[in-house]
């Protein structure tokens, strides 16, 4: 069976109420989703409690213990750390790098769907997407350590947006193909006799129908610019780190600094946590989208 | 021409022009600039860079690096352990929750709470838990009277204690996609098996599993290759140690590009990668084809 009819299948409310008695697992099934539950959230938990110990708490595994918030106020307000502005390239590199790869990607899905290209240029540019998508990112990073070096752009937070905009790129354009098919040629070509340039209706008539798109692919493209660690960690020094690279310095110095490193990996988890529950229906579809083409 | 159809000309071209530039200028460019780097020994002297062609010493430092068979041999076990664990457990979760009457929307909001979070918040977060002093394993296994283990610190366990760590994190994402599928399954079929007197667990493996094939193919090549691109959590638990028991090939890039600072060897190690990716892609496409074509 064509994978697309089993989850357009799994969309239509309603179709499928009498899964549950099929699929009923008994004690067993109920206990594996209990075990899975615990699983999750309990990581979450233990490094919550942690960061709001002190680290002598921390170290003799006090239970109960006295809260404390001195462990986020060192982290962020405290002199030896950077962490806030830390929080202001991340915040900045993934704004700036998601709203650019929208545009950038959402052009090219447009492109590719909607003209007549040859295939070597559709196939070529979808092929070399696929291929760089999954080849790690670690590999292009010298060559883009060379060339930001040379030309003055090595730990800039430029050179973060555009690294960043690229890896998110293959995604996007996935993503806005799969959700611009959904939108009927017919609504453009009505737009068109109307007398709307190509760029019009582009603008006024696809995109306002392409915002679930833009929302999905714009949540994803935004968290993985703000989980993004490898290219920071290579890229970037002091001034310019992100918080992932932050975290990992927490962890790496001589002696770990267990409880700064979970306040500030706490808090890291702040926009993953806001979007999960706000953004969950566009997640989840881009998430299988993406894995469906 | 009108002017509606130049224009049309016009938008078509400027459409596509941006993101092939942008892939001609920070994918294709260096691409070809790593096959010169491969060839060359690069060294910075006060700031300017000094380029020597040498690629035999540069393949005979391939040829005598002892650290990238363990590497090679660490990262096949990651990920063939770490994708199977995730597939089977992915997969039995996808049916039990299918077969909750609710909170179904509660489940998936908690599991896709880990594919969202910094992988570098996941590798900080089992580095407590892991911990040989206070880590939440070592005490439970103290409360109970046992000895505490030292599970990243181990030549034995460490490689194992990451994989968990995988497991973990990717789980969530294998069911997310298995449990759409299962969700789309045509239930008027299963009814029908469940009429004709099969039972439940035949229902499951003689006709649910059978036609979630496609999309368990589906969710093992995508956790394939994304096992294989694996470093944020490795590289804050491990970084590779102790000895080489976790090192993994992009641990090992990096630390050839930017500790070892060899920009020409860590390239043509770089070429390696992507040529045995793309050998890779190119199998798993003809697999893939065969099994959805069955």
């Amino acid at each position: 069976m064509r994978l697309r009819e089993i989850f357009a299948r799994a969309a239509a409310p309603g179709a499928q109420a009498a899964l549950p008695e099929i699929a009923h697992g008994g004690w067993a099934g109920r206990a594996l989703v209990a075990a899975a539950l615990f699983a999750v959230i309990g990581p979450f938990l233990w490094i919550l409690t942690a960061s709001f110990k002190y680290q002598i708490a921390i170290y003799s595994g006090q239970f109960p213990f006295t809260p404390t918030l001195s462990n986020y106020t060192d982290v962020l307000f405290g002199r030896r750390s950077d962490f806030a502005a830390n929080i202001g390239n991340s915040v900045l590199v993934a704004v700036i790098s998601t709203i650019a790869v929208l545009v950038v990607g959402t052009l090219a899905a447009y492109s590719l769907r909607r003209f007549r290209w040859p295939a070597w240029v559709s196939g070529g540019f979808l092929g070399w997407t696929l291929v760089f998508h999954m080849v790690p990112v670690l590999t292009l990073i010298g060559p883009w350590y060379i060339a930001f070096r040379s030309l003055g752009l090595y730990d800039t937070r430029a050179a973060l947006v555009l690294t960043h905009v690229t890896i998110n790129l293959p995604m996007t354009v996935w993503l806005m193909s799969a959700f611009l098919r959904e939108i009927p040629r017919e609504v453009e070509e009505a737009a068109r006799v109307d007398g709307c340039t190509p760029l019009d209706a582009f603008v006024h008539v696809i995109m306002p129908l392409a915002v679930p798109g833009l929302i999905a692919a714009g949540i994803l493209a935004f968290i993985f610019s703000w989980n993004e660690f490898p290219i920071a960690l290579s890229l970037t020094s002091r001034q310019t780190a992100t918080v992932p690279v932050a975290i990992a310095r927490f962890a790496q110095q001589y002696e770990t600094q267990h409880a700064q490193m979970a306040a500030a990996s706490v808090l890291s988890t702040i926009p993953a946590v806001l979007l999960m529950f706000v953004g969950q229906r566009f997640i989840v579809r881009g998430l299988t989208l993406g894995a469906v083409k | 021409m009108s002017p509606g159809a130049l224009a049309n000309r016009t938008f078509r071209h400027w459409s596509l022009l941006p993101a092939v530039f942008l892939f001609a200028v920070l994918t294709l460019y260096p691409l070809v600039n790593l096959v010169r780097m491969s060839v060359s020994t690069i060294e910075f002297t006060q700031g300017t860079e000094d380029w020597r062609f040498t690629p035999r010493a540069n393949f005979a430092q391939l040829a005598a690096d002892d650290v990238l068979r363990p590497a090679l041999v660490n990262t096949l076990i990651f990920v063939a352990v770490s994708v199977a664990a995730e597939i089977v457990i992915g997969l039995a979760l996808a049916i039990a929750v299918a077969g909750l009457s609710r909170g179904k929307q509660w489940v998936r909001t908690a599991m896709i709470l880990p594919i969202l979070v910094p992988p570098v918040a996941i590798g900080s977060m089992w580095k407590l838990m892991y911990n040989y002093d206070f880590g939440i394993f070592n005490q439970a296994l103290t409360a109970v009277g046992a000895m505490p283990v030292n599970w990243l610190g181990s030549t034995q366990l460490a490689l194992g204690s990451v994989i968990v760590v995988d497991i973990w994190h990717w789980v969530p994402f294998v069911f997310l996609i298995l449990f759409a599928a299962v969700e789309g399954l045509p239930v008027d079929l299963l009814e029908a098996a469940r009429v004709d007197g099969a039972t439940r667990s035949q229902v499951v493996w003689r006709i649910m599993i059978p036609l979630l094939r496609p999309a368990i193919v589906v969710a093992f090549l995508f956790r394939s290759i994304l096992a294989f691109k694996v470093f944020d959590e490795v590289f804050l638990l491990t970084s590779g140690g102790p000895g080489t028991a976790t090192e993994l090939v992009n641990l090992h890039l990096y630390k050839v590009f930017f500790e070892q600072n060899q920009l020409g060897y860590g390239a043509l190690l770089s070429l390696a990668v992507i040529a045995a990716i793309v050998a890779f892609l190119m199998v798993a496409r003809r697999a893939s084809a065969a099994v959805q074509a069955r």
